[in-house]
Protein backbone atom coordinates (compact mmCIF):
# COMPACT_ATOMS: atom_id res chain seq x y z
CA UNK A 1 0.00 0.00 0.00
CA UNK A 2 1.29 3.74 -0.94
CA UNK A 3 1.01 5.64 1.85
CA UNK A 4 2.91 8.31 0.20
CA UNK A 5 4.29 9.56 -3.13
CA UNK A 6 6.89 12.31 -2.75
CA UNK A 7 8.83 14.17 -5.57
CA UNK A 8 12.45 14.75 -5.10
CA UNK A 9 13.21 18.36 -6.86
CA UNK A 10 16.67 19.34 -8.49
CA UNK A 11 18.25 22.02 -10.37
CA UNK A 12 21.10 22.37 -13.12
CA UNK A 13 22.59 19.22 -12.22
CA UNK A 14 22.09 19.29 -8.01
CA UNK A 15 19.35 17.71 -5.97
CA UNK A 16 17.90 20.49 -3.99
CA UNK A 17 17.98 20.11 -0.04
CA UNK A 18 14.32 19.59 0.06
CA UNK A 19 14.39 16.30 -1.56
CA UNK A 20 16.21 14.82 1.49
CA UNK A 21 13.20 16.79 3.77
CA UNK A 22 10.38 15.58 1.93
CA UNK A 23 11.80 11.73 2.82
CA UNK A 24 11.78 12.87 6.85
CA UNK A 25 8.48 14.55 6.56
CA UNK A 26 6.95 11.22 3.97
CA UNK A 27 8.39 8.68 5.67
CA UNK A 28 6.52 10.31 9.07
CA UNK A 29 3.13 10.00 7.37
CA UNK A 30 3.76 7.08 5.73
CA UNK A 31 4.59 5.45 9.26
CA UNK A 32 1.33 6.84 10.60
CA UNK A 33 -0.57 5.02 8.39
CA UNK A 34 1.46 2.07 7.92
CA UNK A 35 2.35 2.21 4.77
CA UNK A 36 5.08 2.53 2.00
CA UNK A 37 7.03 5.88 1.39
CA UNK A 38 7.51 6.34 -2.50
CA UNK A 39 9.48 8.66 -4.61
CA UNK A 40 9.63 9.85 -8.13
CA UNK A 41 12.67 11.08 -9.66
CA UNK A 42 11.61 13.14 -12.66
CA UNK A 43 14.48 13.99 -15.29
CA UNK A 44 17.85 15.11 -14.93
CA UNK A 45 20.95 12.67 -13.52
CA UNK A 46 18.31 10.06 -12.77
CA UNK A 47 20.95 7.31 -11.58
CA UNK A 48 23.22 9.92 -9.64
CA UNK A 49 19.71 11.04 -8.13
CA UNK A 50 18.21 7.74 -7.41
CA UNK A 51 21.56 6.72 -5.66
CA UNK A 52 21.61 9.62 -3.59
CA UNK A 53 17.83 9.28 -2.49
CA UNK A 54 18.02 5.48 -1.74
CA UNK A 55 18.18 6.32 2.02
CA UNK A 56 16.26 4.40 4.54
CA UNK A 57 12.43 4.45 4.89
CA UNK A 58 12.16 4.83 1.00
CA UNK A 59 10.55 1.87 -0.07
CA UNK A 60 10.71 2.57 -4.03
CA UNK A 61 11.76 5.49 -6.05
CA UNK A 62 10.34 5.94 -9.87
CA UNK A 63 12.66 6.72 -12.53
CA UNK A 64 11.14 9.02 -15.58
CA UNK A 65 13.73 10.07 -17.71
CA UNK A 66 12.26 13.12 -18.80
CA UNK A 67 14.09 16.15 -19.72
CA UNK A 68 17.20 17.73 -17.94
CA UNK A 69 15.70 20.26 -16.16
CA UNK A 70 12.03 20.84 -14.62
CA UNK A 71 9.41 21.77 -16.69
CA UNK A 72 5.90 22.26 -15.13
CA UNK A 73 3.83 20.71 -17.76
CA UNK A 74 6.11 17.11 -17.99
CA UNK A 75 5.96 17.57 -13.72
CA UNK A 76 2.32 17.82 -13.71
CA UNK A 77 1.58 15.10 -15.79
CA UNK A 78 4.22 12.49 -14.88
CA UNK A 79 3.18 13.28 -11.06
CA UNK A 80 -0.48 12.81 -12.24
CA UNK A 81 -0.19 9.67 -13.62
CA UNK A 82 1.80 8.37 -10.47
CA UNK A 83 -0.44 9.25 -8.68
CA UNK A 84 -3.12 7.29 -10.70
CA UNK A 85 -1.24 4.51 -10.76
CA UNK A 86 0.24 4.04 -7.33
CA UNK A 87 -2.74 5.84 -5.76
CA UNK A 88 -1.25 7.37 -2.39
CA UNK A 89 -2.60 9.15 1.17
CA UNK A 90 -0.74 11.66 0.48
CA UNK A 91 0.73 13.36 -2.90
CA UNK A 92 3.84 15.02 -1.13
CA UNK A 93 5.60 17.99 -2.73
CA UNK A 94 7.97 20.75 -1.90
CA UNK A 95 6.74 24.70 -1.21
CA UNK A 96 9.65 25.77 -3.26
CA UNK A 97 9.26 28.07 -6.42
CA UNK A 98 8.66 24.94 -8.67
CA UNK A 99 6.51 23.46 -6.24
CA UNK A 100 4.65 26.39 -6.11
CA UNK A 101 4.84 25.92 -10.17
CA UNK A 102 3.45 22.75 -10.37
CA UNK A 103 1.57 20.88 -6.93
CA UNK A 104 -1.67 23.46 -7.39
CA UNK A 105 -2.14 22.24 -10.96
CA UNK A 106 -1.73 18.37 -9.79
CA UNK A 107 -4.13 19.06 -7.07
CA UNK A 108 -6.45 20.22 -9.11
CA UNK A 109 -6.24 17.78 -11.82
CA UNK A 110 -6.62 14.79 -9.08
CA UNK A 111 -9.48 16.41 -7.35
CA UNK A 112 -7.66 16.25 -4.40
CA UNK A 113 -7.88 19.18 -1.67
CA UNK A 114 -4.06 21.16 -1.25
CA UNK A 115 -2.77 22.41 1.80
CA UNK A 116 1.00 24.39 1.23
CA UNK A 117 3.68 25.17 3.29
CA UNK A 118 3.42 23.01 6.07
CA UNK A 119 5.49 22.82 8.70
CA UNK A 120 3.93 20.32 10.23
CA UNK A 121 1.76 17.46 9.78
CA UNK A 122 0.59 14.07 11.03
CA UNK A 123 -2.07 11.82 10.80
CA UNK A 124 -4.45 11.44 13.93
CA UNK A 125 -7.10 8.75 13.67
CA UNK A 126 -6.67 8.69 10.01
CA UNK A 127 -7.21 12.24 9.43
CA UNK A 128 -4.52 14.53 8.03
CA UNK A 129 -3.67 17.47 10.71
CA UNK A 130 -1.56 19.89 9.17
CA UNK A 131 0.64 22.90 10.93
CA UNK A 132 0.83 26.21 8.90
CA UNK A 133 1.40 30.13 9.94
CA UNK A 134 -0.66 32.96 8.16
CA UNK A 135 -0.65 36.44 8.74
CA UNK A 136 3.46 36.62 7.70
CA UNK A 137 4.04 34.52 10.31
CA UNK A 138 2.47 36.14 13.13
CA UNK A 139 -0.11 33.12 13.64
CA UNK A 140 -0.01 29.07 13.39
CA UNK A 141 -2.91 27.23 12.39
CA UNK A 142 -3.96 23.64 12.45
CA UNK A 143 -6.04 22.24 9.37
CA UNK A 144 -8.01 19.19 9.29
CA UNK A 145 -8.98 17.69 6.32
CA UNK A 146 -11.73 15.82 5.28
CA UNK A 147 -10.67 13.83 2.81
CA UNK A 148 -8.51 10.62 2.34
CA UNK A 149 -6.88 11.61 -0.50
CA UNK A 150 -4.54 14.79 -0.13
CA UNK A 151 -2.12 16.87 -1.70
CA UNK A 152 0.69 18.82 1.01
CA UNK A 153 3.54 20.77 0.05
CA UNK A 154 6.07 21.13 2.44
CA UNK A 155 8.17 24.23 3.81
CA UNK A 156 11.95 23.90 3.28
CA UNK A 157 14.09 23.52 6.45
CA UNK A 158 11.16 22.02 8.56
CA UNK A 159 11.78 18.56 8.57
CA UNK A 160 15.42 17.05 8.79
CA UNK A 161 16.98 15.59 5.82
CA UNK A 162 17.18 11.46 5.53
CA UNK A 163 20.58 9.80 5.93
CA UNK A 164 21.42 6.24 5.96
CA UNK A 165 21.62 3.66 2.71
CA UNK A 166 18.26 2.39 1.93
CA UNK A 167 17.07 -0.97 0.64
CA UNK A 168 15.31 0.80 -2.21
CA UNK A 169 13.29 -0.51 -5.22
CA UNK A 170 14.16 0.98 -8.54
CA UNK A 171 11.67 0.92 -11.00
CA UNK A 172 11.31 3.03 -14.72
CA UNK A 173 8.23 4.42 -14.68
CA UNK A 174 6.65 4.54 -18.60
CA UNK A 175 4.89 7.96 -18.26
CA UNK A 176 3.64 9.19 -21.20
CA UNK A 177 3.68 12.81 -21.94
CA UNK A 178 0.73 14.12 -24.30
CA UNK A 179 3.50 16.78 -26.28
CA UNK A 180 0.26 19.52 -27.02
CA UNK A 181 -0.38 19.66 -23.31
CA UNK A 182 3.16 20.87 -22.86
CA UNK A 183 3.15 24.60 -23.19
CA UNK A 184 5.33 26.70 -21.83
CA UNK A 185 9.22 25.98 -23.11
CA UNK A 186 12.55 26.90 -20.33
CA UNK A 187 14.58 28.60 -22.64
CA UNK A 188 17.29 28.97 -19.80
CA UNK A 189 18.61 30.60 -16.65
CA UNK A 190 20.23 34.33 -15.55
CA UNK A 191 21.83 35.03 -12.52
CA UNK A 192 21.09 38.24 -11.09
CA UNK A 193 22.05 40.51 -8.17
CA UNK A 194 25.97 40.84 -9.21
CA UNK A 195 27.25 43.94 -9.16
CA UNK A 196 29.38 46.14 -6.73
CA UNK A 197 29.68 44.00 -3.54
CA UNK A 198 29.20 40.64 -2.92
CA UNK A 199 27.06 40.82 0.71
CA UNK A 200 27.69 36.92 1.53
CA UNK A 201 31.43 38.04 1.79
CA UNK A 202 30.53 40.36 4.65
CA UNK A 203 31.45 40.05 8.34
CA UNK A 204 29.55 42.28 9.49
CA UNK A 205 25.80 43.22 8.12
CA UNK A 206 23.52 46.18 8.83
CA UNK A 207 20.11 44.91 6.97
CA UNK A 208 17.51 47.26 6.57
CA UNK A 209 13.64 46.36 6.29
CA UNK A 210 10.86 47.97 5.83
CA UNK A 211 10.59 49.47 8.97
CA UNK A 212 12.35 52.40 7.52
CA UNK A 213 9.35 53.67 5.43
CA UNK A 214 11.00 56.10 3.20
CA UNK A 215 13.76 56.18 0.70
CA UNK A 216 15.36 58.78 2.07
CA UNK A 217 15.54 57.16 5.69
CA UNK A 218 17.66 54.57 4.00
CA UNK A 219 20.97 56.87 4.90
CA UNK A 220 20.14 57.14 8.43
CA UNK A 221 21.07 52.99 7.63
CA UNK A 222 23.63 53.85 5.87
CA UNK A 223 25.21 56.42 8.51
CA UNK A 224 25.54 53.48 10.55
CA UNK A 225 27.17 51.01 8.76
CA UNK A 226 29.55 53.26 7.73
CA UNK A 227 29.55 53.83 12.04
CA UNK A 228 30.42 50.29 12.04
CA UNK A 229 32.09 49.52 9.14
CA UNK A 230 29.97 47.17 7.96
CA UNK A 231 28.09 46.31 4.61
CA UNK A 232 24.40 47.34 4.09
CA UNK A 233 21.97 44.81 2.88
CA UNK A 234 17.90 44.68 3.15
CA UNK A 235 15.06 42.67 3.15
CA UNK A 236 13.09 42.29 -0.08
CA UNK A 237 10.49 45.18 -0.23
CA UNK A 238 13.27 47.78 0.21
CA UNK A 239 14.97 46.50 -3.42
CA UNK A 240 11.29 45.91 -4.68
CA UNK A 241 11.06 49.61 -4.02
CA UNK A 242 14.22 50.13 -6.13
CA UNK A 243 15.78 51.62 -2.45
CA UNK A 244 19.04 49.07 -3.07
CA UNK A 245 20.13 47.42 -5.63
CA UNK A 246 18.95 43.14 -5.87
CA UNK A 247 22.89 42.14 -4.85
CA UNK A 248 21.91 43.56 -1.30
CA UNK A 249 18.66 41.42 -0.98
CA UNK A 250 18.54 38.88 1.63
CA UNK A 251 16.65 35.77 1.60
CA UNK A 252 15.21 32.82 -0.42
CA UNK A 253 15.03 35.05 -3.81
CA UNK A 254 17.84 36.78 -3.03
CA UNK A 255 21.43 36.26 -1.16
CA UNK A 256 22.29 33.56 1.25
CA UNK A 257 24.79 34.71 4.20
CA UNK A 258 26.36 34.14 7.27
CA UNK A 259 28.44 36.96 8.63
CA UNK A 260 29.85 37.03 12.24
CA UNK A 261 27.09 39.61 13.09
CA UNK A 262 23.84 40.62 11.04
CA UNK A 263 21.86 43.39 12.44
CA UNK A 264 18.10 43.31 11.20
CA UNK A 265 16.50 46.81 11.42
CA UNK A 266 12.50 47.44 10.75
CA UNK A 267 12.86 43.69 9.25
CA UNK A 268 9.94 41.62 10.82
CA UNK A 269 11.84 37.92 10.20
CA UNK A 270 9.42 36.26 7.29
CA UNK A 271 10.30 32.72 6.35
CA UNK A 272 11.65 33.77 3.12
CA UNK A 273 14.29 36.04 4.69
CA UNK A 274 15.17 34.14 7.57
CA UNK A 275 16.00 31.12 4.88
CA UNK A 276 18.86 33.65 3.39
CA UNK A 277 20.53 34.92 7.50
CA UNK A 278 19.73 31.99 9.94
CA UNK A 279 23.32 30.77 9.75
CA UNK A 280 24.89 34.64 10.76
CA UNK A 281 26.63 34.03 14.16
CA UNK A 282 24.89 36.40 16.29
CA UNK A 283 21.66 38.18 15.19
CA UNK A 284 20.89 41.07 16.38
CA UNK A 285 16.74 42.60 16.15
CA UNK A 286 16.05 46.40 16.30
CA UNK A 287 12.29 46.13 16.00
CA UNK A 288 9.57 48.02 17.75
CA UNK A 289 6.89 44.68 17.82
CA UNK A 290 8.17 42.13 20.30
CA UNK A 291 5.81 39.59 18.48
CA UNK A 292 7.99 40.15 15.28
CA UNK A 293 9.54 36.44 13.98
CA UNK A 294 12.82 37.86 13.74
CA UNK A 295 13.21 38.21 17.81
CA UNK A 296 12.55 33.74 17.75
CA UNK A 297 15.91 33.38 16.15
CA UNK A 298 17.96 36.54 17.19
CA UNK A 299 20.54 36.82 19.99
CA UNK A 300 20.02 40.17 21.08
CA UNK A 301 17.17 42.77 20.46
CA UNK A 302 15.85 46.28 21.19
CA UNK A 303 12.10 46.58 21.40
CA UNK A 304 12.28 50.02 20.18
CA UNK A 305 11.73 52.75 17.19
CA UNK A 306 14.05 52.15 15.05
CA UNK A 307 14.73 56.33 14.17
CA UNK A 308 15.50 56.12 18.15
CA UNK A 309 17.45 53.82 18.56
CA UNK A 310 19.69 53.72 15.77
CA UNK A 311 21.26 57.50 15.69
CA UNK A 312 21.73 56.73 19.37
CA UNK A 313 23.94 53.68 18.32
CA UNK A 314 25.53 55.66 15.43
CA UNK A 315 26.67 58.09 18.33
CA UNK A 316 28.06 55.69 20.10
CA UNK A 317 30.36 54.77 17.24
CA UNK A 318 31.05 57.82 15.99
CA UNK B 1 -7.50 41.73 -26.20
CA UNK B 2 -8.60 41.58 -22.30
CA UNK B 3 -6.99 41.01 -18.74
CA UNK B 4 -9.04 39.73 -15.60
CA UNK B 5 -6.29 40.27 -12.70
CA UNK B 6 -7.88 38.48 -9.41
CA UNK B 7 -6.93 40.83 -6.69
CA UNK B 8 -7.89 40.29 -3.06
CA UNK B 9 -8.58 42.42 0.11
CA UNK B 10 -6.34 40.96 3.20
CA UNK B 11 -6.50 41.32 6.53
CA UNK B 12 -3.06 42.64 7.93
CA UNK B 13 -2.62 42.77 11.67
CA UNK B 14 -1.20 45.14 14.29
CA UNK B 15 1.15 44.23 16.54
CA UNK B 16 -1.28 43.32 19.27
CA UNK B 17 -3.84 41.30 18.87
CA UNK B 18 -5.64 38.86 20.28
CA UNK B 19 -7.02 35.49 19.14
CA UNK B 20 -10.97 34.92 19.20
CA UNK B 21 -11.25 31.28 18.46
CA UNK B 22 -10.32 30.37 14.92
CA UNK B 23 -9.74 33.59 13.90
CA UNK B 24 -7.99 37.07 14.76
CA UNK B 25 -10.22 38.88 16.48
CA UNK B 26 -12.18 41.93 14.11
CA UNK B 27 -10.87 44.76 16.43
CA UNK B 28 -7.13 43.81 15.51
CA UNK B 29 -7.23 43.48 11.52
CA UNK B 30 -7.43 46.21 9.08
CA UNK B 31 -7.77 45.71 5.65
CA UNK B 32 -6.04 46.66 2.35
CA UNK B 33 -5.14 45.56 -1.15
CA UNK B 34 -2.73 42.17 -1.25
CA UNK B 35 0.45 43.38 -1.58
CA UNK B 36 1.10 41.11 -4.33
CA UNK B 37 -2.02 41.57 -6.08
CA UNK B 38 -0.89 45.35 -6.53
CA UNK B 39 1.84 44.50 -8.51
CA UNK B 40 -0.83 42.26 -10.75
CA UNK B 41 -2.83 45.49 -11.08
CA UNK B 42 0.09 47.47 -12.27
CA UNK B 43 1.28 45.11 -14.53
CA UNK B 44 -2.27 44.77 -16.37
CA UNK B 45 -2.46 48.75 -16.42
CA UNK B 46 0.71 48.77 -18.06
CA UNK B 47 -0.81 46.50 -20.96
CA UNK B 48 -3.36 48.75 -21.50
CA UNK B 49 -1.33 51.74 -21.40
CA UNK B 50 0.62 50.28 -23.77
CA UNK B 51 -2.04 49.08 -26.00
CA UNK B 52 -1.56 45.46 -25.85
CA UNK B 53 -4.31 45.57 -23.74
CA UNK B 54 -8.20 46.58 -24.25
CA UNK B 55 -9.19 45.87 -21.16
CA UNK B 56 -8.43 45.32 -17.68
CA UNK B 57 -11.27 43.74 -15.13
CA UNK B 58 -10.15 43.01 -11.87
CA UNK B 59 -12.14 40.06 -9.91
CA UNK B 60 -12.06 39.63 -6.71
CA UNK B 61 -14.07 37.13 -3.86
CA UNK B 62 -15.35 39.47 -1.06
CA UNK B 63 -18.38 40.34 1.14
CA UNK B 64 -19.57 44.61 0.51
CA UNK B 65 -16.95 45.85 2.49
CA UNK B 66 -13.79 44.61 0.08
CA UNK B 67 -15.54 47.17 -2.50
CA UNK B 68 -13.65 49.97 -0.55
CA UNK B 69 -10.31 47.95 -1.66
CA UNK B 70 -11.34 46.90 -5.19
CA UNK B 71 -11.74 50.76 -6.01
CA UNK B 72 -8.34 50.94 -5.76
CA UNK B 73 -7.64 48.74 -8.26
CA UNK B 74 -10.35 50.98 -10.43
CA UNK B 75 -8.65 54.04 -9.05
CA UNK B 76 -4.79 52.53 -10.52
CA UNK B 77 -6.38 52.02 -13.65
CA UNK B 78 -8.52 48.85 -14.02
CA UNK B 79 -11.62 49.37 -16.29
CA UNK B 80 -14.38 47.62 -14.21
CA UNK B 81 -14.73 45.01 -11.66
CA UNK B 82 -16.62 41.45 -10.70
CA UNK B 83 -17.28 40.87 -6.62
CA UNK B 84 -18.44 37.61 -5.89
CA UNK B 85 -19.70 37.33 -2.45
CA UNK B 86 -22.45 34.91 -0.64
CA UNK B 87 -22.60 33.90 3.03
CA UNK B 88 -21.72 30.58 2.36
CA UNK B 89 -18.18 31.63 1.28
CA UNK B 90 -17.37 33.19 4.83
CA UNK B 91 -14.77 31.51 6.78
CA UNK B 92 -11.75 29.15 5.25
CA UNK B 93 -11.77 29.61 1.34
CA UNK B 94 -9.37 26.76 0.25
CA UNK B 95 -7.76 27.16 -3.06
CA UNK B 96 -10.67 23.81 -4.74
CA UNK B 97 -13.02 26.48 -3.75
CA UNK B 98 -11.49 29.50 -4.89
CA UNK B 99 -11.15 28.19 -8.02
CA UNK B 100 -14.42 27.16 -8.43
CA UNK B 101 -15.69 30.38 -8.29
CA UNK B 102 -13.41 31.88 -10.30
CA UNK B 103 -12.96 29.73 -13.52
CA UNK B 104 -17.16 30.54 -13.78
CA UNK B 105 -16.10 33.93 -13.70
CA UNK B 106 -13.09 33.10 -16.64
CA UNK B 107 -16.48 31.06 -18.37
CA UNK B 108 -18.16 34.63 -19.01
CA UNK B 109 -15.53 36.78 -19.44
CA UNK B 110 -13.03 35.06 -21.48
CA UNK B 111 -10.08 36.93 -21.06
CA UNK B 112 -6.64 36.58 -23.24
CA UNK B 113 -4.30 36.70 -19.65
CA UNK B 114 -5.06 36.20 -16.24
CA UNK B 115 -2.75 37.72 -13.81
CA UNK B 116 -3.07 37.01 -10.46
CA UNK B 117 -0.74 37.54 -7.03
CA UNK B 118 1.84 34.71 -6.38
CA UNK B 119 -0.10 34.77 -2.38
CA UNK B 120 -2.01 36.38 -0.41
CA UNK B 121 -0.29 37.87 2.69
CA UNK B 122 -3.28 36.60 5.11
CA UNK B 123 -3.67 32.61 4.21
CA UNK B 124 -0.69 32.65 2.26
CA UNK B 125 -1.40 29.19 0.30
CA UNK B 126 0.25 30.45 -2.81
CA UNK B 127 -1.97 28.22 -5.18
CA UNK B 128 -4.52 29.90 -6.95
CA UNK B 129 -3.26 30.84 -9.90
CA UNK B 130 -2.01 27.51 -10.94
CA UNK B 131 -4.96 25.75 -9.57
CA UNK B 132 -6.95 28.21 -11.66
CA UNK B 133 -5.04 27.33 -14.87
CA UNK B 134 -5.26 23.68 -14.45
CA UNK B 135 -9.26 24.00 -13.63
CA UNK B 136 -9.52 26.11 -16.94
CA UNK B 137 -6.95 24.15 -18.70
CA UNK B 138 -4.58 27.62 -19.63
CA UNK B 139 -0.77 27.47 -20.34
CA UNK B 140 0.69 29.10 -16.76
CA UNK B 141 3.69 30.33 -15.30
CA UNK B 142 4.32 31.17 -11.28
CA UNK B 143 6.28 32.91 -9.72
CA UNK B 144 6.79 35.55 -12.51
CA UNK B 145 9.01 39.06 -12.28
CA UNK B 146 9.38 39.56 -15.50
CA UNK B 147 7.09 39.89 -18.18
CA UNK B 148 7.04 40.20 -22.16
CA UNK B 149 3.35 40.02 -23.69
CA UNK B 150 2.50 40.67 -27.29
CA UNK B 151 -0.73 39.28 -27.16
CA UNK B 152 -0.07 36.00 -28.73
CA UNK B 153 2.52 34.73 -26.88
CA UNK B 154 4.13 35.52 -23.47
CA UNK B 155 7.66 35.71 -22.08
CA UNK B 156 8.64 35.75 -18.64
CA UNK B 157 11.35 35.55 -15.51
CA UNK B 158 10.42 33.10 -12.89
CA UNK B 159 12.57 34.07 -10.08
CA UNK B 160 13.88 30.61 -8.30
CA UNK B 161 15.65 30.66 -5.24
CA UNK B 162 18.86 31.92 -4.25
CA UNK B 163 19.47 34.42 -7.22
CA UNK B 164 18.41 32.85 -10.24
CA UNK B 165 15.91 33.40 -12.93
CA UNK B 166 14.79 30.91 -15.17
CA UNK B 167 13.27 32.33 -18.41
CA UNK B 168 10.35 30.74 -19.66
CA UNK B 169 8.00 31.02 -22.78
CA UNK B 170 4.24 30.60 -22.62
CA UNK B 171 2.03 29.75 -25.15
CA UNK B 172 -1.73 32.28 -23.88
CA UNK B 173 -4.12 32.59 -23.16
CA UNK B 174 -2.43 32.06 -19.91
CA UNK B 175 -2.32 33.15 -16.06
CA UNK B 176 0.56 34.45 -14.82
CA UNK B 177 1.57 34.29 -10.79
CA UNK B 178 2.67 37.77 -10.26
CA UNK B 179 5.78 38.31 -8.03
CA UNK B 180 6.55 41.70 -6.22
CA UNK B 181 9.22 43.79 -7.70
CA UNK B 182 8.31 43.01 -11.41
CA UNK B 183 7.12 46.81 -11.55
CA UNK B 184 7.03 50.03 -9.16
CA UNK B 185 3.06 50.23 -8.45
CA UNK B 186 1.76 53.52 -8.70
CA UNK B 187 -0.03 55.50 -6.12
CA UNK B 188 -4.04 56.09 -6.92
CA UNK B 189 -3.84 59.19 -7.93
CA UNK B 190 -6.95 61.85 -6.95
CA UNK B 191 -8.61 61.85 -10.46
CA UNK B 192 -8.11 58.27 -10.42
CA UNK B 193 -9.90 57.74 -7.13
CA UNK B 194 -12.86 60.33 -8.62
CA UNK B 195 -12.90 58.60 -11.88
CA UNK B 196 -13.34 55.27 -10.01
CA UNK B 197 -15.98 56.12 -8.61
CA UNK B 198 -17.96 56.10 -12.20
CA UNK B 199 -16.69 52.81 -12.41
CA UNK B 200 -18.86 49.56 -12.35
CA UNK B 201 -18.69 47.24 -9.70
CA UNK B 202 -20.73 44.15 -10.77
CA UNK B 203 -21.79 41.84 -7.74
CA UNK B 204 -22.69 38.44 -8.21
CA UNK B 205 -23.55 35.29 -6.45
CA UNK B 206 -22.58 31.74 -6.56
CA UNK B 207 -26.21 31.35 -7.40
CA UNK B 208 -25.57 33.82 -10.44
CA UNK B 209 -22.27 31.70 -11.56
CA UNK B 210 -24.07 29.00 -11.49
CA UNK B 211 -22.47 27.38 -8.08
CA UNK B 212 -24.46 25.44 -5.92
CA UNK B 213 -23.14 25.01 -2.38
CA UNK B 214 -19.24 25.12 -2.11
CA UNK B 215 -18.12 22.66 0.29
CA UNK B 216 -14.45 23.06 1.78
CA UNK B 217 -12.67 19.93 2.93
CA UNK B 218 -9.93 21.91 4.64
CA UNK B 219 -11.56 22.71 8.11
CA UNK B 220 -9.66 25.55 10.61
CA UNK B 221 -9.64 24.14 13.81
CA UNK B 222 -6.87 25.67 15.53
CA UNK B 223 -5.40 29.72 15.22
CA UNK B 224 -2.47 29.95 17.92
CA UNK B 225 0.18 32.65 18.18
CA UNK B 226 3.31 30.64 17.94
CA UNK B 227 5.51 29.59 21.11
CA UNK B 228 8.68 32.20 21.19
CA UNK B 229 11.47 29.74 21.48
CA UNK B 230 13.45 32.90 21.99
CA UNK B 231 16.76 33.12 24.06
CA UNK B 232 17.01 36.90 23.01
CA UNK B 233 19.12 39.07 25.16
CA UNK B 234 16.30 42.19 24.91
CA UNK B 235 17.82 45.25 26.07
CA UNK B 236 15.15 47.78 27.90
CA UNK B 237 15.35 51.42 28.48
CA UNK B 238 15.31 54.45 26.93
CA UNK B 239 17.09 54.60 23.49
CA UNK B 240 19.84 56.22 24.98
CA UNK B 241 20.96 53.31 27.47
CA UNK B 242 19.97 50.76 25.08
CA UNK B 243 22.27 51.40 22.56
CA UNK B 244 24.89 51.43 24.80
CA UNK B 245 24.37 48.14 26.00
CA UNK B 246 24.07 46.77 22.47
CA UNK B 247 27.32 48.52 21.30
CA UNK B 248 29.19 47.16 24.09
CA UNK B 249 28.21 43.77 23.00
CA UNK B 250 28.85 44.66 19.41
CA UNK B 251 32.72 45.98 20.33
CA UNK B 252 33.14 42.42 21.89
CA UNK B 253 32.31 40.98 18.86
CA UNK B 254 34.61 42.84 17.25
CA UNK B 255 32.24 45.30 15.09
CA UNK B 256 33.66 48.81 14.49
CA UNK B 257 37.19 47.64 15.87
CA UNK B 258 39.14 49.76 12.79
C1 LIG C 1 8.31 33.53 -3.22
C2 LIG C 1 8.77 34.61 -2.28
C3 LIG C 1 10.12 34.91 -2.17
C4 LIG C 1 10.56 35.90 -1.27
N1 LIG C 1 11.91 36.16 -1.15
C5 LIG C 1 12.32 37.04 -0.20
C6 LIG C 1 13.72 37.30 0.02
O1 LIG C 1 14.59 36.75 -0.63
N2 LIG C 1 14.07 38.19 0.99
C7 LIG C 1 13.14 38.85 1.77
O2 LIG C 1 13.53 39.65 2.65
N3 LIG C 1 11.83 38.64 1.56
C8 LIG C 1 11.40 37.76 0.60
N4 LIG C 1 10.06 37.59 0.39
C9 LIG C 1 9.11 38.50 1.06
C10 LIG C 1 8.81 38.13 2.49
O3 LIG C 1 7.71 37.25 2.51
C11 LIG C 1 8.42 39.39 3.29
O4 LIG C 1 7.37 40.05 2.66
C12 LIG C 1 9.57 40.38 3.50
O5 LIG C 1 10.73 39.70 3.93
C13 LIG C 1 9.18 41.40 4.52
O6 LIG C 1 10.19 42.35 4.62
P1 LIG C 1 10.35 43.26 5.92
O7 LIG C 1 10.62 42.41 7.10
O8 LIG C 1 11.33 44.31 5.60
O9 LIG C 1 8.92 43.98 6.02
P2 LIG C 1 7.72 43.73 7.04
O10 LIG C 1 7.36 42.30 7.12
O11 LIG C 1 6.68 44.72 6.66
O12 LIG C 1 8.35 44.12 8.45
C14 LIG C 1 8.66 45.43 8.83
C15 LIG C 1 9.04 45.35 10.31
O13 LIG C 1 9.48 46.63 10.73
C16 LIG C 1 8.98 46.88 12.01
N5 LIG C 1 8.92 48.34 12.16
C17 LIG C 1 8.07 49.21 11.54
N6 LIG C 1 8.34 50.47 11.91
C18 LIG C 1 9.37 50.40 12.80
C19 LIG C 1 10.08 51.36 13.56
N7 LIG C 1 9.81 52.68 13.46
N8 LIG C 1 11.06 50.94 14.40
C20 LIG C 1 11.36 49.62 14.51
N9 LIG C 1 10.72 48.66 13.81
C21 LIG C 1 9.74 49.05 12.97
C22 LIG C 1 7.63 46.22 12.05
O14 LIG C 1 7.27 45.91 13.39
C23 LIG C 1 7.87 44.97 11.21
O15 LIG C 1 8.24 43.88 12.02
C24 LIG C 1 9.61 36.61 -0.49
C25 LIG C 1 8.24 36.30 -0.62
C26 LIG C 1 7.82 35.31 -1.50
C27 LIG C 1 6.37 35.00 -1.59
Amino acid sequence: MTAVLAVAEHRRGELRDVSYELIGAGRGLADDLGGELHLAVIGGQIEEFTRSLSREGVDAIHTVDEGEEFNHDVYTQVTEQLAEELDPDVVLLPNSINGLDYAPAVATRLGRPLVTDVIDADFEDGTLVATREMYGSKVETTIEVDSSRVAVTIRGGEWPGANGNGDTTVEEFDATIDESAVRSTVRGYEEVAGGDVDISDAEVLVSVGRGIEEEENIELIEELADALDATLSASRPIVDNGWLPANRQVGQSGKTVAPDVYIAIGISGAVQHVAGMKGAETIVAINNDPNAPIYDIADYGIVDDLFDVVPALIAEFE
Amino acid sequence: MKVLVTVAEVGTVEDDFEIDGTAIDERYLEYDLNEWDDYAVEEAVQLSEEGTVDEVVAVTIGPERSEETIRMALAKGADRAIRVWDDSVEGLLDVAAKTEILEAVVDEEEPDLLLTGVQTADAMFGATGVSLAAAIDYPWAAVVNDLEYDGESASVHRELEGGVEELTDVETPAVLTIQTGINQPRYASLRGIRQAQQKEITAKTLADLGIEGLESELRLTEMYEPEVESDATVFEGRAEDTAVQLASVLREKGVGAQ
